[in-house]
């Protein structure tokens, strides 16, 4: 052996990790380096919310497409044939699939991440790993979603030959607004969880309200004057909107009030990440 | 260089456990339920009171040193889960402290982590993953752990079709090639077939052996004796006695086992029963001995059941269910079954006495429970007793080839075997 290797050795032995046990007391830290610690366990659990989800269907991961493709043309057919909702000179189907990518990746983000301690209570009762992972292995897996969705945009924005504008650059950065939000919402509603089951009831009735209050169906040009400020406080309203000009060019770019809503996002998300925390301690007590 | 793996002072654990919900049958109490339903809600944000608060651990103070295996033992509910559960990190203390120097891997269940949809070779990453093991590392272990767990064809199949052994064996497989320096293991081994169990502990034994530190929790003496040097005796969340296995082990069996061995009430007005019948005493005890003190598996049991008989001309007597832990009933036994004439004979207003003898080498090692009947003309029950005792066999691991786990099955007979040579 190298002498070097025999000293690292030692200094191994000399300070191995020392862990204290203790009841935490008031805002510890977030313990972000213990979660980047486990950040390969973190990929196992997206990849096993996907793979485990879908073994066993006939369809298997068409699944993913399917949903965003069967969503575009209700939508379509009941409000831009039937109804005729106004899409700002944009195809209809264009017009809700720009919305539909974000709002997948958001919603079902916040469906996982909201029911993910409860779900996993089996392995969280069992063994110890920064439970913080589990809730952003949700919302992460969104991203599956968006995969699906993005091909499918895709292919429709060649139907339908729209030009590609250089504005398209600005998407990535809708969509870690929409990945902060739905980690944010998820938070909360997983914290909440552990204690009150009424959550799980909440979640699909919260989304559906959301999704009312977002311009997923409608632009937001028919929106009231009067309620427009509030309405634009939704970080969701920005994105889609921001989404539809970006690809199209359609309708307004995100006003001032995307960075208000981005900075109530990231106090949602800061604040449901420390609530998160506190809960964790104990979680185990209580499920 | 810090010469101890775990240090645990004063650790302490409340949980809060329901408030006693009296049986409301009433229609009114039901109306009041409906009408205020956010009880619940209430309920979670006051403070527990008294009578809700269940110390699982109180004031534990411990060491281990660097190398050491040492056991944890004590009746169930004793407190040992909670302490493995804080020890590795899953659920904090309510006070105290613990200190851990190295790196912690805890075996509370096998199979943690496992999705059954997925395929042995996907969960071995996943798995590993979950117990805190990097990619690369379980690379490196990879065919290592498929030898071990003997399941190389179904590498790629489904764990949900694995046959249950199949699933323990891979489960454990992972886990045993965790290599941390602080092992903590709850009882994993009562698991699996007796010869993979045989390996598990092997395993085991080489992790001590290695020089890292286990703390082994586990009803199992013979494995706590085989594998530890010293011991703690955990009862009521406390710490009974600590020190060399051999002496808390039999501390622990002489007196550990005393919970439900003997209840006498000598009151006829206020004894357990009804107009017809009360019980007067209840005791098991194996036969040259007092109740509380050890049944082996060898050891013949006496059960004594006393009672008053209230009514005259009473054709009555007792009859006894023997369950198993996992609440099935093993046999079930009355004094009619030696002694017809008890089903004709009519007793008299009187104390009576009825026993029951249980050979040795019938039981298989466990705790029983005892269910009273007493049955009027040999058909109807009278009196109920859920609860009358419990005992312990204990398996002292002195048969030849005995093992560590526990056989299977209700009764551990030794039979008469032929055994020659024929061709």
């Amino acid at each position: 052996m190298k002498p070097s290797t025999i000293a690292k050795d030692r200094i191994l032995e000399i300070s191995p990790p020392n862990i204290v046990i203790e009841q935490s007391r008031g805002w510890a830290s977030l313990g972000l380096r213990d979660v980047w610690e486990y950040r390969e366990l973190l990929g196992y659990l997206v990849w096993r919310e996907i793979q485990g989800a879908y073994r066993q269907t006939a369809l298997g991961v068409t699944w993913l497409f399917l949903r965003p493709i069967v969503n575009m043309l209700l939508l379509s057919f009941v409000f831009g044939t039937m109804v005729r909702v106004p899409s700002d000179d944009v195809p209809y189907p264009l017009f809700s699939l720009a919305a539909l990518l974000p709002w997948g990746f958001f919603s079902n983000g916040v469906l996982r991440a909201s029911r993910s301690l409860v779900d996993n209570m089996h392995v969280i009762s069992k063994v110890y790993f920064p439970r913080m992972i589990i809730p952003v292995a949700g919302a992460a897996s969104g991203l599956y979603d968006l995969a699906a969705s993005l091909v499918i945009l895709i292919i429709a924005m060649l139907i339908y030959r729209t030009p590609l504008r250089v504005e398209i650059l600005w998407l990535p950065i809708f969509l870690i607004v929409a990945l902060g939000f739905s980690l944010a919402v998820g938070l909360w509603l997983a914290t909440l969880s552990v204690k009150y089951r009424d959550v799980s009831f909440a979640v699909t009735f919260l989304l559906q309200a959301l999704m009312y209050m977002s311009p997923v169906i409608y632009p937001v040009s028919i929106v009231p004057q009067a309620i427009r400020f509030i309405y634009q406080l939704n970080p969701m309203t920005g994105v889609i909107q921001g989404f539809r000009w970006s690809l199209f060019g359609s309708g307004q770019p995100p006003e001032i009030t995307f960075l208000l809503s981005i900075g109530l996002m990231i106090l949602a998300l800061v604040s449901g990440a420390y609530i998160f925390r506190r809960t964790e301690r104990t979680v185990v007590d209580i499920l | 260089m810090n010469e101890h793996a775990i240090i645990a002072e004063n650790l302490s654990k409340r949980y809060r456990i329901g408030r006693r919900i009296e049986n409301h049958r009433s229609t009114a109490s039901g109306l009041q339920k409906l009408l205020s339903p956010f009880a619940y809600l209430a309920s979670t944000l006051r403070e527990p009171e008294a009578e809700e608060i269940l110390w699982a651990l109180k004031d534990v103070t411990f060491s281990v040193r660097r190398g050491e295996a040492i056991g944890v033992i004590g009746r169930n509910g004793a407190g040992k889960s909670t302490l493995l559960k804080i020890l590795s990190r899953i659920t904090e203390p309510t006070s105290g402290r613990a200190v851990i120097n190295g790196r912690v891997g805890s075996l509370l269940e096998v199979g943690t982590g496992f999705h059954p949809e997925l395929t042995g070779r996907e969960n071995i990453y996943l798995s590993g993953a979950i117990l805190g093991m990097k990619r690369a590392e379980i690379d490196r272990k990879f065919d290592e752990i498929v030898a071990f767990a003997e399941t190389e064809r179904f590498l790629d199949t489904p764990v949900k079709r694995y046959s249950s052994g199949m699933y323990v064996r891979l489960a454990f497989a992972v886990a045993a090639h965790l290599e941390p320096e602080i092992l903590l293991v709850d009882e994993v081994l009562a698991v699996g077939d007796a010869a993979f169990q045989k390996k598990c502990l092997g395993k085991m034994g080489d992790v001590a052996t290695a020089g890292r530190t286990v703390l082994f929790v586990s009803h199992n003496m013979v494995a706590v004796q085989n594998l530890c040097s010293r011991a703690i005796w955990l009862d009521n969340g406390q710490i009974i006695e600590q020190g060399e296995t051999h002496q808390v082990v039999a501390k622990y069996l002489s007196l550990g086992s005393q919970a439900l061995s003997e209840q006498i009430w000598p009151d006829k007005e206020t004894a357990p029963g009804n107009d017809r019948v009360r019980i007067h005493r209840l005791a098991v005890r194996p036969e040259n001995g007092c109740p509380g003190d050890p049944i082996s598996m060898d050891t013949p049991i006496v059960v004594e059941v006393e009672y008053w008989n209230l009514l005259p001309d009473e054709i009555i007597h007792s009859c006894l269910h023997f369950y198993t832990e996992q609440q099935v009933v093993a046999f079930t036994s009355a004094p009619i079954d030696s002694h017809p004439e008890v089903a004709q004979n009519a007793k008299q207003v009187g104390l009576y006495k009825e026993v029951c003898c249980i050979p040795g080498n019938l039981l298989n090692s466990g705790v029983h429970r005892v269910l009273l009947l007493m049955i009027r003309n040999t058909s109807k029950i009278v009196y109920r007793m859920e609860d009358s005792l419990t005992f312990e066999v204990l398996d002292l691991g002195d048969r030849a080839g005995a093992w560590y786990g526990k056989e299977p099955g209700f009764v551990r007979p030794i039979l008469n075997w032929q055994v020659q040579r024929i061709e």
